[in-house]
């Protein structure tokens, strides 16, 4: 079993990474890009023993994948 | 219907008295946009209430003092038609809700308060303040602030160079991240902030307007309470890269002749620099705020005029200059907006798409702000400690091993390797010193700068804690073999409505003040940060101090490390072994208490010349000594240098330990040929300095009235505290 | 010698590798900025270190795409010499001038200090002024100085010389200790095959002055003057 995880700046936080690549994707003749935003994906694979509830994962995220003060994420789980 | 609540009133941190102070101002009741504009330039931080009439008491002037208090930083003249603009600030609140974030933004600030003025930042340092190292957060916010430095300040490009990093408990609640920027520019090309020039246009450049921060300036004024860790405002980001662009930017528009006044916008954005700018120059100003280049969707007036994104700037151009402006930003991709422009009505007028959405009077409003004389109870000096009354069953030796490994001694290399502190190329004298220096880019002068304060002096005794920590700057400037010129202060309390903090605001003001008059050492910038308590418990009162000091031939400086072996070692200054408030006393003897050293500034004075004078003349060893004594300051000189020395304690000392870690003040070690000694000894007479040999250089170990240890086990436990202690938490 | 210095929005050490070239060459190099779609007639290209684009996405990666860069792959791919250091490395890198990547710290921050390196192949137009097996000490300051390339990549370099240095202790031993950043093989730098492109983490123009504490740094910049005049 298998957890992934996208991790998301919330929205109205400045995204200084997301500025300069859609700054270069423009400079590089791609037209039509509006805004990027950058998030991390963060995949775990889960043993049988952990209790494998989405709320466990949840807390994950809280205390640690994410920075909860500004950016949000989301979990999704696959067999 | 009104929509202005008592309780909107108090949201915006403005209590009922100031309510109807802006009432009359207004003669109406004023709007929403108008209210948040009220409560932020009437903050704590903005309008200092609650410190102004104690900081108009500092010594701000002396002839190489081109600007004081009052601007984004202050200026001194180091000749050769060049300057030296500095400042030291606060970004405690932000770095305890979001470290990273936080530490980051406090370094962007600063040094946009500094290339404001026309310089080329030259330098960063920072002094933080942690709560103890086994408390639950200590380590994330460590290891969360000294990224954020290190990543905002290593991408500007701006070497990181000095600081300090001390634990105690009374910052578990409220850590200090204090950041000073340090900038060099010409003297005759300083850039100032108050706006001139009827119908100039009012210029935005920078980074777009988001609603990072809204009411992060009233933030910082307020007392945290258990549930504020929920009420979080929108963190602000910091963009490094954009701040580099825009430094580069500024540095180059101001080559171009084109600005008749610049302010970054920081704490409270817009608002503040558009008002402080029309109020200097008394002249009014009328803003598009629809104009303003925004990063979101559906942002309101109020919003655009309060926040706080970063990497922003605010400038009145001269007439019809605006295209050689845009060509500039156009250049380094930043944003650029003409958003307004002066006129002569002495009032703000706020306009989103034609219609006035604000309107306000900026002298009344600047003049009304308000002044407290908060009542204070004076801080009563607790009683001497004696020193053959303190018990320590503790040998010499070990207790130097504990001191040397204990958090507040050991090693910060951990966090100073994780900065750029050799960019630009100019970084002479590198961390770990007693001071920095650095080199005045293409030329053989050099800065020297570093950062101080002793809390728990400070909390013992006010008046003289304030005292020695502007001996401890002039000290650490004058142990590289600097002249220290000025100061800045950052001056970090408790909250000043409770009288007994007020009363630690005023005496360490009046300290701080006294020693910079004897000292002829000004303050010439400065920034408050109060309400650093959480549920009732202040921090120890903590006003850092950061100093400047120049080197006129960076060839004649002197290092902390002993470089020789056989030389003899010198104390300069009276040793009598003052142990109240040491930290002997607190760490060897679990006493955190007693009347703190008292500072004789006169004596500060006299021993600070000799000890320039006899670098110049060639003394390249040199250390003052502070916390821990003699005994700390030699391990501290043998460990630099990978040198032993053997040190005797003088026939007629009753308390050996009181002797080697006294604290006694005004003293430094220094390193003369042994030959010399006894000449330099009857020299420093001649001077009025107490001069003491106190033994010499040489071995492999640091050996203290007889009983010895090795060098490099002190180094061992100097350098292995702090990397052990941040691994523990990976 | 005619030399250049790039400069892309976020470099930062620009002036010191202007200074540090100044200093062996006598004069200054010309600043070229990245926007730029020709370059002067040069031999001898600098890209210096810093955060071009704040190291955003990857180390080099967008300013690896620069219209400059277009120029100083063909100069380079012509035989003028290229010298990238830290962020500069990381830029040649990912414009392909040079095998591998660099890849984030082992012990995953910034590290500000002294390094010693061992002068692997002192053969060249860079290293000439060294002596083979010789350990020097040069300042690093990178985040992202791991260096990595796979098996077959790694032993093309050991088998061509192209490794220039290699991370050792102050007495020239290639030790596990001494790998300050995780680097395979404790590679500092390297070179292309032609040996007229090289990539070091280090930075020499950081001790190229007395009064900074060193001058490790400055025979690297002596050499190229000597071979390109």
């Amino acid at each position: 079993m298998k957890a992934k995880v996208h991790v998301t700046l919330k929205n109205g936080v400045l995204d200084p990474q997301g500025k300069a690549v859609e700054h270069a994707l423009g400079t590089l003749g791609f037209a039509g890009v509006g805004e990027v935003r950058i998030g991390k994906y963060i995949e775990l694979e889960l043993t049988d023993e952990a209790e494998k509830t989405k709320e466990n994962i949840e807390n994950m995220c809280k205390q640690l994948l994410a920075n909860t003060v500004i950016e949000n994420f989301d979990v999704e789980i696959v067999e | 219907m009104s929509e202005i609540t008592m309780d909107v009133v108090k949201e915006h941190g403005l209590s009922e008295d100031e309510w109807k102070l802006c009432l009359e101002i207004m003669g109406r009741e004023p709007n929403l946009n108008e209210l948040g504009i009220f409560s932020v330039m009437w903050s704590e931080h903005c309008s200092y209430k609650s410190s102004k009439k104690w900081l108009k008491t500092l010594p701000t002037e002396a002839p190489w003092v081109i600007c004081g208090p009052g601007e984004n930083a202050g200026i001194i003249d180091i000749g050769d038609n060049q300057a030296i603009i500095f400042k030291m600030e606060s970004h405690n609140h932000p770095s305890y809700i979001e470290p990273y974030q936080g530490a980051a933004t406090g370094v962007g600030g600063i040094l946009r308060d500094v290339f404001t003025m026309g310089a080329r930042p030259i330098c960063n340092l920072n002094a933080l303040r942690f709560g103890e190292v086994d408390h639950e957060k200590t380590r994330h916010l460590v290891s969360g602030v000294v990224s954020g430095i290190s990543g905002y300040g290593n991408c500007v490009g701006v070497p990181t160079v000095a600081g300090e990093c001390e634990f105690h408990k009374s910052y578990n609640g409220n850590n200090l991240v204090n950041a000073m920027a340090v900038g060099l520019a010409d003297s005759d090309k300083i850039f100032y902030s108050a706006a001139a020039g009827v119908g100039n246009p009012v210029v935005y450049f920078g980074s777009k307007t988001g609603r990072d921060g809204i009411h992060g300036a009233t933030m910082a004024s307020a007392e945290f309470t258990e549930d504020s860790e929920e009420k979080r405002p929108t963190v602000q980001v910091g963009d490094p890269f954009t701040e580099k662009l825009l430094i580069e930017a500024t540095l180059e528009l101001m080559e171009t002749g084109s600005i008749v006044a610049i302010q970054d916008m920081g704490a409270a954005g817009l608002t503040s620099s558009s008002f402080e700018m029309a109020s200097k120059g008394g002249v009014g100003v009328e803003l598009e705020l629809d104009q303003v280049p925004m990063r979101e969707e559906g942002m309101t007036p109020y919003e655009l005029m309060l926040s706080e994104s970063q990497e922003r700037m605010l400038v009145i151009l001269k007439p019809g200059m605006e295209d050689i402006a845009k060509a500039v930003m156009d250049k380094w991709d930043l944003e650029f907006a003409v958003i307004g422009k002066l006129t002569d009505t002495g009032n703000m007028v706020l306009k989103w798409h034609g219609e006035v959405v604000g309107d306000l009077p900026i002298d009344p409003l600047a003049l009304a702000s308000p002044e407290y004389d908060r009542p204070w109870v004076k801080t009563e000096r607790p009683a001497e400690v004696v020193a053959n009354e303190v018990e320590s069953n503790i040998g010499r030796i070990d207790a130097l091993k504990t001191l040397i490994a204990h958090p507040n001694f050991a090693s910060k290399r951990w966090i100073w390797e994780q900065y750029d502190h050799m960019v630009m190329n100019d970084t002479v004298g590198r961390p770990g010193g007693d001071s920095a220096v650095i080199r005045v880019h293409e030329t053989n002068k050099g800065i020297a700068v570093t950062s101080d304060c002793t809390p728990r002096y400070c909390y013992q005794d006010p008046h003289e804690g304030g005292k020695q920590i502007v001996a401890e700057t002039y000290r650490n400037i004058t142990a590289v073999g600097a002249q220290p010129l000025a100061v800045t202060d950052n001056l970090n309390f408790g909250n000043p409505e409770r009288p007994e903090i007020m009363g630690q605001i005023v005496g360490c003001i009046e300290g701080i003040g006294e020693a910079c008059r004897a000292l002829d050492y000004p303050i010439v910038s400065g920034n408050v940060s109060l309400y650093n308590e959480t549920n009732g418990q202040g921090i120890l009162p903590t006003p850092t101090l950061g100093a400047v000091g120049l080197i006129k031939d960076i060839d004649k400086c002197a290092t902390v490390a002993f470089k020789e072996e056989g030389k003899a070692v010198v104390v300069l200054g009276e040793t009598k072994g003052w142990l109240g408030a040491s930290r002997y006393l607190e760490i060897i003897c679990g006493r955190e208490e007693g009347a703190p050293p008292m500072v004789d500034l006169a004596a500060e004075l006299k021993t600070g010349n000799f000890v320039r004078a006899e670098i110049l003349g060639g003394v390249d060893t040199c250390h003052d000594i502070s916390d821990g004594g003699i005994a700390v300051a030699v391990a501290e000189m043998a460990m630099a240098g990978n040198i032993g020395c053997s040190i005797d304690i003088p026939a007629n000392v009753d308390q050996a330990y009181a002797w080697l870690f006294g604290e006694d003040q005004g003293r430094y070690i220094v390193t003369v040929d042994a030959d010399k000694a006894d000449a330099f000894v009857i020299k420093a007479g001649e001077a009025g300095v107490t001069a003491n040999i106190i033994g010499k250089t040489g071995g492999t170990e640091v050996v203290l009235g007889g009983e010895a240890v090795a060098v490099a086990e002190l180094k061992n436990l100097h350098e292995n505290w702090m990397p052990t202690y941040m691994a523990a938490g990976e | 010698m005619k030399a250049a210095v790039i400069v892309f929005p976020g470099s930062n050490c620009d002036r010191d590798m202007m200074v540090g070239i100044e200093h062996s060459l006598g004069r200054k190099p010309e600043m070229v900025w990245h926007k730029e779609t020709e370059l002067p007639d040069v031999d001898f290209i600098a890209i210096p270190g810093g955060f071009s684009y704040g190291d955003y996405l990857r180390c080099g990666a967008m300013s690896a795409h620069s219209p400059i860069m277009q120029e100083v792959i063909k100069k380079a791919n012509e035989g003028v010499r290229v010298l990238g250091v830290c962020n500069g490395f990381q830029i040649l890198t990912e414009a392909g001038l040079l095998p591998g990547v660099l890849m984030r710290n082992a012990k995953l921050k910034f590290i500000c200090k002294d390094a010693h390196l061992k002068v692997e192949n002192a053969q060249t137009d860079f290293t000439a002024n060294y002596t083979q097996g010789q350990a020097i000490r040069i300042p690093v300051a990178h985040h992202d100085g791991n260096y990595f390339a796979a098996d077959d990549v790694l032993k093309g370099l050991e088998d061509n010389n192209q490794v220039a240095f290699r991370y050792c202790d102050e007495a020239g031993n290639v030790t596990e200790e001494a790998n300050i950043n995780g680097s395979r093989n404790n590679i500092a730098g390297v070179f292309n095959e032609n040996k007229n492109v090289l990539g070091m983490m280090p930075h020499p123009e950081r001790l190229c002055d007395p009064q900074l504490g060193g001058t490790d740094g400055k025979p690297l910049f002596d050499a190229l003057v000597e071979a390109l005049s």
